[in-house]
């Protein structure tokens, strides 16, 4: 076996760490140890929470773990912050909301920046979770601010996602964007100590009552203050049951599949595509191609069908 | 596709002065690099707990309280003790002429004082880092 | 402020200026740079004239020294009666050490003291709390407990010095402290006089030393309120400080417009507990910072003046004294340069004539070497000397607000208020200050700004002199100021010999008295002061307060 993918089976930070950038960096030597530690992986519940900017996610995550923690569970957290479009870069932050967490060595808090890569990022937290849960982490919590598609489609990973909102912030039900709505399987209102709770949990039930097609399971809305360590136990208890509704209605197998699926068809997509852009043998031909559409000597679908038939021949 | 570089920006210590923090975070930002901020008030073993799960390449430590020669060297110490002396460890602040060759020794690579330009700091790190 | 016959000419002549003479003389010698803009990014125009003050009413909008609304000066006899008090910001090390430089600053004409802690007491733990680590009177002097505070003002007459204390977090503790001392040494408390920071809301904004989260933060605050103008009458039980929040990297507009709303929520939460406002606005005091753009700097501390008059009277204050603004200056810290040090002596000089042409009633020059390190005794001398400069030989002093009336002065002080409101406005759409402060509205509003000015001065956009313009080689001869290495031994072993030596009985009684009633709604100065009596530590009792009410977490914002 791998000698990272062996250390990260017995749960070495360092080697988790690095791990986990080298799966970022797209390695090779990613792939090797990814391989080896898949076998190991399946155990953890993964939690997806997302929200706008404000809604006190981060201090909700913070209570969250270390309720998780009096429980005696290792906790995972991937906290996905947005690249800078115009630099690349990125000020990761959330991670000042847990820095109580920091030297809890039940807890590993991993901050990523999304970089832009379509398909990339799912791909990348596919990685992380996989990693952290073969560390032995027994719940994995990934973060994201619930605004651009990327976001929403990384959550899908998720087993249990949970949407969190805010009463007063203007609208911050129409500030999200839509479809993160629907994806919901906990619905928390965070931040329960200020006006405006009501009508906040108003406008969330009723559109509980009109999105949720699920005839079996109505979406819960919680409310929590999570500064005050108000409403997390509870928040848990839904989780927990939210997972007992996975496994008795077989969802979770499906829920399973489908990640699995999205992971295989993202790993084919991005190598394919690393196979095709960055070996050198194609870089000449597709340069010449490109000169070729632009003299309007070929077009572009015929362009596609020379390269891809010297693939599949 | 091109390896980021990481970096921890960290405030030990008790004084609440992150204006300089914030700024050198925003200018590596800026240049491309991805910087986990810790905010306020961190203890040495904090860092570099943080410095190993986000597996950073440069370590920042901001101080403006004077206790710096105390507090970083908490920090490189314990990363000699954890065998990452491969992360490159830089610090700023109110630091008198006098401490910067017993830093330097003590592992802090670069010391940036009032006046620095932000953007010697990032060229600074972009030629210093070590992995 | 004029006929409008008058004005009609004024604009006539200036276009013809403006087209005639000034842009043929630009062309062949044009403008230095491309815009002419303050550090708030106001533009500046070549001229101004009567037509940018002809709106203003004399008697309405600018008065008289010592009358609504306050624009020319709180008192009516301004600098001709009484200069401003000198009071030079200190503390490093032990007690005994900083007690020794206030004898010293007292011997060359300083005539109030300031007393600047170190952050282990600023955040309430004691020397020997093991945050604590590393810290000891490195930024200021440490105070754990009555004993210390004893030693900090022995032989100091304190019923005639006043003191102000940069404290925030622990301000009720630290300034219980004080009054006992006062009391021990027979002192009446009417007798006292000083100010205690007390300014929760700027260290959410901007300094950042906090303990407690903002609701019993304020009931501390409103609790030394009503204590103080009960029972310690001279006493200004807040300055509302623009200072840090302008350090941190904010404009003068954001300074101001932050520190006037903080103040107001001051005042309401003191009207909410049921507190009259001419009761206890008049000891409200104010704290600036006084930066390197004169004119702005000027304008800015005339509009403060003028905006918290108005403000009060809407809230119903009625008497002057509730109008009327008094405020410390200090000059800017983060304007002091590392490079070429003495240099500084020349930027503090023209940042304390602002602040004097503003009308301070106190003021802070600050040495020439705080961008290298703690003041040395000589460069905290001459930064005395430099106020006393300006006293006395400038000539400054012998009329009140002597640039009232310019047209410049008068324009830039109009927009500064008009800017402020806009801020008021945007604040208000966040439900208020501490809304704002927990949706890091202001700490964003800061960091930007400051990034902004940062990136001006190394593209060369802004010159700092010895920075990123006229640069040299130096030798550093500036003298480091040396600390009592044994200090911190010495103040751990006191504290021990002090858990020891009390009486316990009494000290758990009064902490348990004190956890009861923060737990309840009483005022709790009281039980403060009992505590502090029975030498409980500034740790040991703020630990009562933390368990109670918990600590504050800053949002993420950066």
């Amino acid at each position: 076996m791998n000698d990272i993918a062996s250390k990260v089976l017995k749960g070495d930070p360092r080697s988790v760490a690095r791990l986990i950038t080298l799966a970022e960096n797209s390695s090779p030597e990613a792939a090797g140890a990814m391989k080896d530690i898949h076998l190991h992986t399946g155990d953890a519940h993964v939690i997806g929470i997302t929200g706008v900017m404000g809604s006190g996610k981060s201090t909700l995550i913070c209570e969250l773990t270390r309720e998780y923690r009096r429980q005696g569970l290792e906790v995972g957290i991937i906290a996905i912050d947005p690249t800078s479009p115009f630099s690349g870069g990125a000020l990761l932050g959330d991670r000042i909301r847990m820095m109580e967490l920091a030297t809890d060595n039940g807890v590993f808090i991993r901050s990523m920046g999304t970089r832009g890569m379509l398909g990339g990022l799912t791909t990348a937290v596919y990685d992380v979770v996989e990693i952290l849960d073969a560390a032995g982490k027994d719940i994995v919590i990934v973060e994201t601010v619930g605004v651009g598609q990327a976001e929403v489609d990384v959550i899908k990973i998720a087993d249990t996602t949970i949407v969190v909102l805010v009463p007063g912030l203007g609208d911050s039900i129409q500030t999200i964007k839509a479809g993160v709505m629907e994806i919901a399987d906990i619905y928390v209102v965070n931040k329960a100590d200020r006006s405006g709770v009501e009508q906040t949990l108003a406008e969330v039930e009723s559109l509980v009552d009109i999105a949720c097609t699920n005839k079996d399971r109505k979406t819960p809305v919680l409310t929590t203050v999570a500064k005050e360590n108000k409403g997390v136990v509870e928040l848990i208890d839904e989780i927990n049951k939210h997972k007992k509704y996975l496994k008795k209605s077989k969802m979770f197998e499906v829920q399973r599949r489908k990640r699995y699926e999205a992971e295989l068809v993202e790993i084919i997509r991005k190598r394919l595509m690393n196979f095709i852009f960055d070996e050198s043998k194609f870089k000449g031909k597709i340069e010449s191609l490109i000169d070729q559409i632009s003299n309007k000597e070929l077009d572009p679908y015929t362009a596609a069908d020379e390269i891809l038939g010297k693939i599949l021949k | 596709m091109e390896r980021k570089i990481r970096v921890l920006i960290a405030k030990p210590g008790l004084d609440g002065h992150d204006r300089g923090a914030k700024i050198v975070a925003r200018a590596l930002r800026d240049a491309g690099m991805e910087v986990v901020y810790t905010g306020l008030h961190q203890t040495a073993d904090m860092i570099v707990k943080t410095a190993v799960q986000e597996d950073v390449d440069v370590i920042g430590l901001s101080l403006l309280s004077g206790a710096h020669m105390t507090l970083f060297m908490d920090v490189t110490r314990l990363l000699k003790g954890k065998d990452m002396e491969d992360v490159l460890v830089v610090g700023g602040g109110v630091i008198p002429e006098e401490d910067i060759p017993k830093l330097k020794k003590a592992g802090i690579a670069g010391v940036f004082g009032p006046g620095t330009r932000i953007e010697d700091i990032v060229e600074f790190v972009r030629k210093n880092v070590k992995r | 402020m004029y006929e409008k016959r008058e004005l009609n000419k004024i604009r006539d002549k200036r276009v013809d200026w403006e087209e005639n003479c000034y842009s043929n003389m630009a062309k062949e010698c044009p403008e230095r740079k491309n815009k002419f803009e303050n550090l708030s990014a106001t533009k500046i125009k070549n001229v101004y004239t009567p037509e940018d003050i002809a709106h203003l009413d004399y008697i309405k909008d600018m008065g008289f020294p010592g009358g609504y609304p306050f624009l020319r000066g709180v008192y009516s006899t301004m600098y001709r009666g009484r200069l401003w008090t000198m009071r030079q910001f200190a503390g490093f090390g032990s007690a005994e050490e900083t007690n020794q430089r206030y004898k010293y600053l007292l011997e060359h004409g300083e005539t109030g003291l300031s007393v600047a802690f170190d952050y282990p007491t600023l955040y309430g733990y004691d020397t020997d709390n093991p945050l604590a680590r590393g810290e000891f009177g490195k930024c200021g002097v440490a105070i754990s407990s009555l004993q210390d505070m004893e030693i900090l003002f022995s032989d100091i007459p304190i019923d005639k010095v006043t003191t102000s204390m940069t404290i925030n977090g622990p301000a009720a503790i630290v300034w219980g402290f004080y009054i006992a001392n006062a009391e021990n040494r027979g002192i009446s408390k009417n007798a006292i006089g000083g100010t205690i920071q007390n300014d929760i809301l700027k260290e959410y904004i901007a300094q950042k030393s906090f303990i407690f989260p903002p609701e019993p933060s304020m009931r501390l605050i409103v609790d030394t309120f009503e204590y103080g103008f009960k029972q310690v009458p001279r006493w200004n039980t807040i300055s509302i400080s623009g200072y840090h929040i302008r350090e941190a990297g904010s404009t003068a507009i954001q300074e101001l417009a932050f520190t006037l709303g903080d103040g107001l929520e001051y005042v309401k939460s003191a009207m909410e507990r049921g507190l009259l406002i001419d009761e206890f606005a008049p000891r409200l005091s104010f704290f600036f910072n006084a930066h390197s753009d004169f004119f702005e700097e000027i304008a800015k501390y005339r509009a403060a003046r003028r905006i918290w008059a108005k403000e009060l009277k809407k809230l119903g204050a009625k008497k002057d004294r509730s109008l009327l603004m008094r405020f410390h200056t200090q000059t800017a810290g983060c304007s002091l340069t590392a490079q070429q040090p003495e240099i500084n002596i020349v930027r503090v000089t023209m940042q304390a004539l602002a602040a004097v042409l503003g009308g301070t009633q106190s003021l802070h020059t600050n040495s020439m070497d705080e961008a290298l390190a703690l003041p040395s005794e000589k460069a905290a001398r001459i930064a005395l000397r430099t106020q006393q400069i300006i006293a006395e030989e400038s000539g400054v002093t012998d009329t009140i607000d002597p640039l009232g009336g310019s047209y410049y002065i008068e324009w830039l002080t109009d927009k500064i208020e008009e800017e402020t409101y806009k801020y008021f406005d945007k604040v208000k759409r966040f439900g208020g200050v501490i809304p704002a402060i927990e949706n890091g509205f202001f700490q964003r509003e800061i960091a930007e700004s400051a990034y902004k000015y940062q990136k001006e001065i190394d593209k060369k956009e802004r010159t700092i002199v010895g920075v990123n313009q006229y640069k040299m080689d130096e030798e550093l001869s500036i003298p480091i100021l040396e600390m009592d290495e044994k200090g911190e031994h010495r103040q751990i072993n006191r504290l021990k010999k002090l858990r020891k030596d009390r009486n316990q009985s009494k000290f758990d009684r009064n902490l348990k008295r004190l956890r009861k009633a923060a737990e309840g709604d009483e005022n709790l100065m009281p039980y403060i002061l009992d505590c502090v009596h029975s030498y409980a530590t500034l740790g040991e009792t703020c630990d009562v307060l933390r368990e109670v009410f918990g600590e504050y977490k800053e949002p993420a914002i950066y």
